[in-house]
Formats: structure tokens, sequence, C-alpha cells
């Protein structure tokens, strides 16, 4: 920064408000390992003078160490902090710097290139208003450099610098730049970016990076650094209608009650008329509070909180927004997900959804279609694997007030969350809603679950049995429903034979078909609850998520888990059906315990051991815990 | 017109710090005092107005503050009506830890990580506020604003869970918590722009003044009380000095400075050629030392 000393010698009050006055570009590097990602962002570092002497000192030290450009400065080694990645020279995670010029701020995100750190690139390119693509002049457009192309599309980018760099290593031959150029825009095509502009650069040299190269007289556009000094990044989303994802409630006081959030798009004043989504209230904005107090009008992205004149119903999670231009409001949507997780996105899952300010359970109905990343062509599947990105349907517990990611990232994103585990498993961004639930209308019926339980004099409910193979389930099972049939109840024992064979002989032993398997016998022993019956299921049910579904379709107290804990040991042995012999063997594929997980209960209300007792005991223990 | 750099980081920061108080069942604000806090409380104060803040705020005291970073911690407390919370390591006062006695690795380690550690127990918070921002050091560069913690406190920087948008997941396990960095986006330039655009108030260490030191190891210690040894070979000084952090004082080098202005302090700044951290003694201790005291549960 020395050459503003000047400036900020004689007059830092001066100085301070043209800071203040700055505007500001986040932007990614992204582009193939090995494309000098990272050196370009140390070069516009130590460029910019943003490098201090005792970073410098530490760089050197450690470029000698751990470096890859001999007794040179590795500016890789500034961007990449993890000492994983120091130690083999990769980009893991994405790191953020920091550089300012006369000009603009600059946050920089440092994307990793490898293919199973996708999710890590996601991360950095959601924030950011520009990605600048790297390509190795020598190597020309790779798979990599599509699959980022299209991951940055997704996510909403519409602005890319394509930097062609080491073009030092081509004797700087405009050819090649020309022809790498040329091919870029025509796959670019379908990607939908607004702007694409192409520099002919080397990071490790400096070349068109601050100022003109002598190397490239056949080059008139801007250095790297003018471009991105000046670049104007389209702002719809100021153009577009008021929308205040409510994330607060501020009460303090019985006088006091505001709504707070950011402004995601658009403006709001004092006086105008707004709608709550999904409620569809209406009312006026009585005053607003900005961060300096209180203030008559507010614009896109300012946090404020929002005082109506009615004293209307309105939470965390709900929309405000102008009357006249409203979100659409649905609990059915299309969107494009990625996936970011090792464990499989599997349909008919339950999996927690979190939009701006809300998080709800629904699931993944259908998987339309993937797209496979290199190529951009559709391809069918049932389900996502990691870094895989599909077109899906969605249905949630609850409406949500949303607009399509095109019109506001804000109220157009969501992230998938796994409900046992919380890790983030996927991002998402709506396409449009989709609406054939509204239509379909529950019959109502005179006779009803209570009258059908009463004729019966029994407490309908579901005894789910779960564990191993060969645990013993359907041994017990069948043993507590002639007890219980004995004592005059009406009951059903569903197990793999009377289901296997009949509703889900269309079904294998994949995830996705145990999924969808237990998802319709839940429905199934719903129904019959219904009609009144005690029900019995004798199925392995591996899957917490799952037992979990089945669970919330009943009422309060009418799931019963039961868990047949014996150690895969004792179930090998027993083998009563010589399965065990099969699956080690190699024979049967995806069999629960040798290749496929069992997830053991966390919450059941009967855990039995039929290691210790005979299966007429624990019969007995089931039932006496039932009648307690 | 759109919002300029300072106003987008603080919209930023008071949107993480709501999304926290609704989404966190026992969040806290850990305060070091020092100029980051500052910012990090008003732009909570901000988040929540006209209401209170609706956590408390955390002090874990390692027993060798400054006097005036507690006497200033204290004013701060009454003037914004702060629940401010006190944890300091008993068991370490105890064993007599300190950093002239037992060096400022192990020092740090128990009076500062393992008390946090120990204060996050006893009040079973379930998400903790830090003033650490991305620019101060390459493994901080690398942490997500919210940055999930195992139930051992435990940080994984390989398998960070992805962080998209704005949208940000604070849903853990029983027994984990996640640290939330509000400021992770702001420069050291950013936070004293901030400081002096909202006329915020910082301890008096920030400023030159004369003050006793001792020159010891290539750094100027401040001799804040008689607990610090004096060495044969050394000698108090009286000299114009300032600090550019502020932590135990033993552990926190002084720089020679007459900037006793804010203006004189960004104008230093600006033109410095260090970075912030060199002042602080536990960086140095290795290479990538940062990254493994945040494993082991350092902020």
């Amino acid at each position: 920064m020395s050459h503003r000393s000047g400036i900020i010698e004689n007059d830092i009050s001066a100085y301070l408000n043209a800071q203040a006055e700055k505007s500001f570009l986040r932007f990614i590097t992204c582009g193939s390992v090995d494309d000098g990602k990272s050196t370009l962002i140390g070069r516009l570092l130590y460029d910019s003078k943003m490098i201090f002497e005792d970073q410098l000192a530490a760089l050197e030290n450690e470029s000698k160490k751990h470096g890859t450009q001999g007794q040179n400065i590795d500016f890789a080694l500034l961007v990449d902090g993890l000492a994983a990645e120091r130690e083999q020279g990769i980009t893991i995670d994405v790191a953020y710097r920091f550089f300012t010029t006369d000009k603009r701020k600059f946050i920089v995100a440092d994307t990793p290139g490898h293919e199973q750190y996708t999710r890590n690139m996601a991360t950095g390119a959601s924030t950011a208003d520009l990605a600048v693509l790297m390509i190795d002049a020598r190597k020309g457009i790779l798979t990599q450099t599509k699959r980022h192309s299209f991951i940055v599309s997704l996510l909403g980018i519409k602005n890319i610098v394509l930097a062609i760099n080491k073009l030092d290593l081509v004797d700087f031959n405009q050819e090649i730049f020309e022809q790498i150029n040329q091919e870029y825009r025509e796959f670019a095509s379908e990607l939908g970016f607004d702007e694409i502009v192409s520099i002919p650069i080397s990071a490790l040299a400096g070349d068109n990076i601050l100022e003109n190269s002598e190397n490239t007289p056949w080059y008139s556009g801007p250095t790297l650094m003018e471009h991105l000094e000046t670049v104007e990044i389209s702002s719809e989303q100021n153009d577009f209608f008021f929308r205040l994802p409510v994330q607060w409630v501020n009460r303090p006081n019985h006088e006091f009650r505001g709504f707070s959030g950011n402004i995601s798009s658009g403006s709001v004043s004092v006086g105008d008329e707004i709608i709550a989504l999904p409620s569809l209230r209406t009312s006026i904005v009585k005053s607003i509070i900005g961060t300096k107090g209180k203030k008559n009008s507010a614009e896109t992205g300012e946090a404020i909180t929002l005082c109506l004149v009615d004293e209307i119903d309105i939470s965390r999670g709900d929309v405000i927004a102008n009357v006249n231009d409203r979100p659409e409001v649905t609990d059915q949507f299309q969107a494009h997900i990625i996936w970011m997780h090792d464990d499989d996105m599997l349909p008919g899952r339950p999996y927690l959804f979190k939009t701006t300010n809300k998080t709800i359970e629904g699931v993944i109905t259908e998987l339309k279609y993937k797209v496979n990343v290199n190529s951009l062509e559709h391809e069918s599947s049932k389900i996502l694997k990691l870094n895989e990105v599909g077109l899906v349907n969605i249905n949630l517990g609850e409406p949500i007030g949303f607009d399509a990611f095109n019109n506001n990232k804000v109220l157009g994103s969501f992230i998938i969350i796994d409900k046992f585990t919380n890790n983030t498993v996927a991002c998402g961004m709506i396409n449009f809603g989709l609406r054939r639930a509204s239509n379909i209308h529950w019959q109502a019926v005179d006779v009803n679950k209570e009258s059908r339980a009463k004729q019966k004099h029994q407490k309908p409910k579901v005894l789910w049995f779960t564990g191993l193979s060969g645990s013993g389930k359907s041994t017990i099972a069948n043993l507590v429903e002639k007890k219980l049939h004995a004592m005059g109840n009406h009951t059903y024992l569903l197990d793999g034979d009377n289901v296997r064979h009949g509703l889900n002989k269309d079904l294998g032993f994949t995830d996705v078909d145990r999924v969808e398997n237990i998802r319709r016998i839940g429905e199934v022993a719903h129904l019959m609850v219904d009609s009144g019956l005690i029900v019995l299921t004798a199925f392995i049910s591996p899957f917490r998520a799952e037992r979990q579904m089945v669970r919330k379709m009943m009422g309060d107290g009418e799931f019963i888990e039961i868990f047949v804990d014996t150690p895969l040991e004792v179930c090998e042995q027993r083998d009563i059906k010589g399965l065990y012999k099969k699956a080690r063997a190699g024979q049967l594929k995806n069999f629960t315990g040798i290749d496929s997980s069992y997830e053991v209960p966390q919450i059941a209300e009967i855990h039995v051991n039929t290691v210790d007792n005979s299966a007429n005991e624990v019969a007995e223990f089931i039932i006496g815990k039932l009648m307690a | 017109m759109s919002l300029s750099h300072l106003e987008l980081l603080e919209a930023e920061s008071v949107h993480i710090m709501r999304e926290v108080a609704a989404t966190s069942s026992n969040p806290v604000m850990l305060y070091s005092v020092g100029k980051d806090s500052a910012v990090m409380l008003r732009l909570a104060l901000k988040a929540f107005a006209p209401g209170k803040l609706p956590f408390p705020v955390l002090h874990v005291d390692t027993t060798w503050k400054f006097k005036e970073m507690i006497a200033f911690r204290d004013k701060m407390v009454e003037d914004n009506d702060l629940n401010l919370l006190v944890h300091i390591n008993a068991e370490g006062v105890k064993k007599g830890i300190g950093p002239f006695s037992h060096g400022s690795a192990v020092h740090t380690d128990i009076m500062k990580t393992v008390g946090l550690k120990q204060a996050l127990d006893k009040y079973s918070f379930d998400a903790a506020f830090g003033g650490a921002r991305r620019d101060e050091e390459k493994s901080r560069a690398k942490e997500r604003i919210f940055s999930f913690r195992s139930a051992q406190h435990r940080w994984n920087p390989k398998n960070q869970r992805p962080e998209l948008w704005n949208i940000y997941n604070s849903r853990i396990n029983k027994g984990e918590s996640v640290r939330v960095f509000p400021l992770s986006n702001w420069t050291e330039l950013d936070i004293w722009q901030y400081i002096h655009l909202e006329n915020i108030p910082i301890v008096p260490l920030y400023f030159a003044a004369n003050r006793p030191v001792v020159e010891r190891d290539g750094q100027l210690i401040m001799v804040d009380d008689n607990r610090m040894p004096i060495h044969a070979d050394e000698k108090i000084m009286e000299k114009m000095v300032r600090f550019r952090t502020l932590g135990c004082y033993p552990l926190t080098g002084a720089v020679e400075s007459e900037a006793d202005t804010l203006e004189g302090i960004i104008a230093e700044m600006l033109l410095a050629r260090t970075s912030e951290r060199q002042g602080r003694v536990i960086d140095k201790d290795a290479d990538g030392s940062m990254e493994q005291k945040k494993q082991e549960g350092y902020f």
C-alpha cells in the first residue's frame, strides 16, 4: 500500500471517506488442478501490496520447504492454509482472501479443482458475483473447466473471466489464445452467462495482471485487474419487487413488535402496503429501523426491522412482500440440486430443507434426471451420488413463499440437511412450483378410526419389529400376535412372505428399493391402523430415516418400535435360511450387516434381548410392556 | 444506489447474529475486550435494537489480562446493560499456571483454551460467537462462518460442512456446538474504518502513551503489574508505545508509536509493513500452529 502513503500521511480523513465509498466485488477463481488459481491469487495479493513483511518472510521460508518453484516464492502457499494442503500441494477447501485497490474492495475465494472437493467449490461460488475461470494454455479446455462452468452457472453467476494462463509457456501465441476463446464460447453458449471476457495472462510472471504485457501486442483488452476494478455486476435484485424474509421477531416489550431480516430484493418505504406469506394477510409499513436507527425507506441488502400498522400474525419463516407482486406459495416445486455427501440421495427419504429463514421436513419425490457435469447430457438415474447434479421434484411438509432462483437468489435457494447427522448434504435452486397436490382433497368419512376401534374394543397401533436378518423378528412377532389374538384383539401380521411376494414384488434390495419397500409397508400399516387393527410388522427396516418416516405417519402413541437386538455373530451363527453364507460368498448383494448397513434404533419403545431369553420369554415381555 | 462495502459487511454480520439467536437454544457471545469484540458488540446491539441482547457475553479471563482491559470491560457492561459471565480456570489458578512460570504455550492452552471449553460445558452453550476474521491467518481463511465443533470441541478442517449462500446450518446433536464468526469477511482495515465511522469506544491501550516496558526476545513487553520478573540484564524503560492487538500482557508485544488518535492509528496501520498477529507470541510456536490450536478448541 506504500504507493498511497502520501495521501495517508497528508489527509487521513479524506482517505477514510474515500475508502468508505468504495464498491465491493466478490469473485472466485476456479478451473482445473494446476492451472494456477492459487498462484494468481498470490500474485494479486503480492502486486496489490497486501502481503506484510512477516508474512513474506514466512512465505519464503515455506517455499523452500514445501514449494514447487525451486528457490522462487511459491504464491500458492499463501492461500493453501491447511497443513494437509501444503503437504499434498493441493487445495482441499475454499480460502477467502482480501485485497483492496484505489477503486474497489475485493473478496476472492480460491476454490479447489479436484472433483472430490466440488462441494467446497460450490461453497465459494455461492457468494460470488463473478468467476475467474483459469485455463492452462497448453492444455486448453478440460472436463474440469466444463464442470466448473456448469456449477458456476447453476449457482447463478452471470459474469465470467476466462483467464487463459501460462501463455509464456506457449510463446504468447495469439492463435492458441483465440482458439481456446472460441471453443469456450461455443461450449458456454447454453449456460446463460451475461458476459465472458477472455484475457491472456501469465499468473507466475505477471503478464496482463496489473499492467498490459509487452509480450501480447495483439491483445488490446483490459488487464485482469482493470477488468475486476470496473466490471459492472448486473444487479437485477434491486429492480425486483420488495421481499423481506422474516428472520427474527423483535418483541422487547408490549409496545414494540418488529419483524427483522435482510431485504432480499427491491425496496420498502414507510406507508407501503405489504402482504405476509403464506398467511396472505396485508398491512401497511408503520416504521423502519435500519442499522443507524429509524429511516423512511430501505433497499436491497439492508438489515432492517419493520413495524406494521396492524397487529397481524407473522413469525420467523414468513416472507413480507410487496402487495402487488408477491412470491408464489407452494409445498411442491421443481429444483436443481447438487448432492454434496458420501451418502447417496434417495428419493422418498425424509430430509430437512432449510430455506433462507425456515427449516421444514420434506422428501424428494422424483429424480427426473441427473446431469453429466462433464458433457451436460441428461442421464436417467434412481439416486444421486456425491458431487452429482440432478433435476428433482420436492414435496415439503408445509408451504413456503418462494421465487424462482433466477429471479431471486435468496428466496429461490435452499440446502438439504440429513435429519440424523445434521450434515449439509445438498444445495438446491428452485425452478418453479408444482400444483398437483392442491387438487387432491381428502374424502371426509363418517365412520372413522375412533368408531372402528371402539367396535373392536382396542386401541389400534403398529408394533414395528426391527433387527438384523435372523434376529428372530418374525418368530417373536408371530408369538406376540398369537397371544394378542388369544386375548381377543383384532390383529394382522405383515412380514416378508406376504409383502415381498405381492405388493412389493417389483422391488429389489438396493438402498432405493429398501426405502420404497418400507414406505409402502408404512402406508399399508397406516390404512390398517385406520381400520382399527393392531398391526405387527417384521422387517429388517435398516434405516433410521424410514422408521422415523413411518412413525410420523401414525398418531401419537400408535407407533411402537421394537428393537430385536441380536448381535450379528449370533444371527450369522443361526443362519436359519442360509443367507449369511451366501452373502459372505458374494452370491447375495446388499445384505444387511454384511455389505449394507443397519442403523441401530435410538428411541425404540421396547428393546429385547434374544441371546439370554427364549422367543417365548421375549414375547411375554413385550405383552407385559403393552399392557403396562 | 447500492450499499457500500462497509454497509454490506454490517448487514451480513447482523443477519448472522439474528440467525443464531433464532436457531440456537443457548447462544453466547465471546467477548475478549479487543477492537474486534468492540465491533462485534456494536453490531449485536444494532441487530436486536430496540431490544436487549438475547444472549449473555462471556469473558474467559486468564488472570493475566491488562488491568485497563478489565476496567474497560466492566464499563462496557454497565453502559450497555450486558449480561456478563466471567470464567476463570480455577484449576489452572490453583496450580499457579502463568506465562512466566510455564511459558506461553502451556499458559494459553490451560488458561485460555481449556478455560473456554470449561465455560462452554458449564453453561451448555450450543453456539458461541467469536470475533475472528479470515484475513488474520491462513487457517482462519479456510473456516466457515458457522463452524461445527464435536462434543470434544474439536474442529475438523478436512471435513467442513458446505456453506451455501447465506443459509447457515446450525443444527447439532446434543453436546456438539457451533462457533460462529460474524466478522469473517471483515479485514483489519474494515474494523478500524468502522470504529472510526461509528465512533466505537476501544480500550485506551490501542492509543500511544508513555508506558513502562521491557525489551525481551525482540518484543516490547509492558510491565502491567509486579508479577512480572525483571531479569538482571533488563531495564524498565518509559516509552511511547501502543498495542495493535490485546491479549495477556506478558504475551503481547507493544510497538513504539506516536499515534494517540484514531486517525493516527489508522494511518500507522495503513503504512505498516508487518501484520497485526506479529505481536502475538503464540502464533510463532510452529508452522501451522493456529490450525493445531483451533483443532484443539482454541477460538
